[in-house]
């Protein structure tokens, strides 16, 4: 069943930066895009299993650190080589200045 | 018995490949430098600026030089400039592919893509198969079984290494390989880092460059000139020597099945000629540490981690002689390599997978 959590305070993620949040065994990525927007997705790069977190956030983009494959973090789209597999996105929404997530 | 007493094998779908996989060492999670997050990000951010200063400065030194080869073909003349063009071509081309296939040359993805597959054709090289079988050399930096762009294997081959210098047997072998592919094969090893959905996209690439190969074959025939192959083609293998001069030291004679680049990588400071040419990858250790950064924030990642590296060899000169007798006594020898040592202020390297090698290491 889905459920609302907390992964951080709004001001824990810079603009057009992310943040790793890690939950009873998962990791995901939370994103603050450059219109002050919060998102999230999966930890875990879809190619090799590497933390996007460390990676580079461009607009709508989150590149891998370790292959430079590309996503769009808003939905979870693998935009090419060497990625392929979509990222999975979860929703999200601020309140009273925390990050929520909705994971299931 | 320990890990490396049996020979090596260096397929990708072989005994070293199964045994990498158990015993983790495949997609394992690599040393880094501690660096801050906000210096990173700095380093990490895009600009097309640098280059395109670059790319305008080696598009127009290919054009000024070959059409002074032109110009001056059946003189003497013609000789330096394509000397030039053939190292503008042949070897600066490597660098180009690799960096836009990191999509950290430019910030502007399209620039990056048609630089990219200009490179790719220069360097014969398919760009699809190529760019996957650059993502696992970052996966897995020599690990043998894993890693497909090993240069240098052990025992080492220095009659392949010395030809390398003029490319017949890389380019034989990439004409064959891109022939294969143009004909709709690609081998179980192309199979096993290529997706299934990015195999019909290497086919189409090999198509074209050997519909552009033949073309320019059949304009030599035609003008019975060698000329248009010195353009096209030829510079491949007569202009390759500064690539292969500056990659072999990336990781000749270091360790192998170790996942921290401070033990397998080198960075060797390059006159500025050489770095353009290069395009700063002679900062080797700090590109695979972190390959996000592009090439012109190298220098400065250089100098932020440098504490936590091995010193960097000083020349190209002084590398080729430090690891010349590391690489001779690998001829008898194969299990053993150049260990290089650490600043005090760095942190030790990671124990785990080291330490047969660590016992085989020249210190």
């Amino acid at each position: 069943m889905a459920e609302w959590i907390k992964a951080c305070e709004a001001d824990d993620v810079d603009e057009e930066d992310v943040i790793r949040f890690d939950h009873v065994g998962r990791t995901f990525a939370i994103y603050r895009s450059p219109a002050d927007e919060y998102f999230a997705t999966d930890g875990l790069c879809t190619h090799e299993q590497v933390h996007l977190a460390d990676g580079l956030v461009m607009d709508d983009i989150i590149e891998c650190p370790k292959h430079n494959g590309r996503f769009n973090y808003k939905t979870g789209v693998a935009k090419g080589a060497p990625v392929c597999v979509n990222l999975k996105v979860y929703p999200v929404k601020v309140e009273a200045g925390s990050v929520m997530i909705q994971i299931d | 018995m320990t890990a490396m007493e049996k020979k090596r094998d260096y397929s990708l779908v072989g005994e070293s490949t199964r045994r990498a996989i158990e015993i983790g060492l495949a997609s394992a999670e690599w040393y880094h430098t501690d660096v801050p997050r906000k210096t990173m990000k700095e380093l990490m951010q895009r600009s097309d600026g640098p280059a395109i200063r670059d790319t305008i400065i080696w598009l127009g030194g290919l054009l000024l030089t070959g059409l002074g080869g032109i110009y001056f073909w059946g003189t003497w003349w013609c000789v330096a400039f394509f000397f030039v063009y053939g190292v503008l071509y042949g070897s600066a081309c490597d660098s180009r592919w690799h960096e836009c296939g990191h999509g950290t040359a430019f910030k502007t993805r399209w620039m990056n893509d048609v630089v990219y597959q200009l490179a790719s054709f220069q360097v014969m090289r398919n760009p699809v198969t190529w760019r996957w079988s650059h993502a696992r050399h970052h996966t897995d930096t020599i690990i043998v079984g894993r890693d497909a762009e090993i240069a240098v294997m052990r025992p080492p081959d220095l009659l392949r290494a010395a030809l390398a210098f003029i490319g017949v047997l890389d380019a034989w072998h990439s004409l064959i390989a891109i022939g294969r592919n143009a004909l709709g094969t690609l081998t179980p090893e192309e199979k096993s880092y290529i997706p299934e959905m990015e195999q019909e996209k290497a086919i189409t690439a090999a198509r074209w460059h050997m519909a552009i190969y033949i073309a320019t074959l059949a304009l030599a025939l035609s003008m019975w000139s060698f000329l248009p192959l010195m353009l096209i083609g030829l510079p491949r293998l007569y202009g390759c020597w500064h690539m292969v001069m500056t990659g072999l030291l990336q990781h000749i004679g270091l360790a192998d099945n170790v996942i921290d680049h401070r033990l397998n990588t080198r960075t060797v400071y390059m006159n500025p000629v050489s770095r353009f040419i290069y395009l700063n990858m002679n900062y080797h250790v700090e590109h695979h540490m972190f390959p996000m950064v592009p090439y012109h924030a190298l220098p400065k990642l250089h100098e932020i981690i440098k504490h936590d590296l091995p010193a960097p060899n000083p020349s190209i000169w002084h590398a080729y002689k430090e690891v010349w007798p590391v690489v001779k006594r690998q001829l008898r020898y194969e299990d053993h390599f150049l260990k290089r040592g650490l600043p005090p202020t760095a942190r030790p390297y990671r124990g785990e997978f080291h330490d047969y090698s660590v016992a085989a290491a020249a210190e």
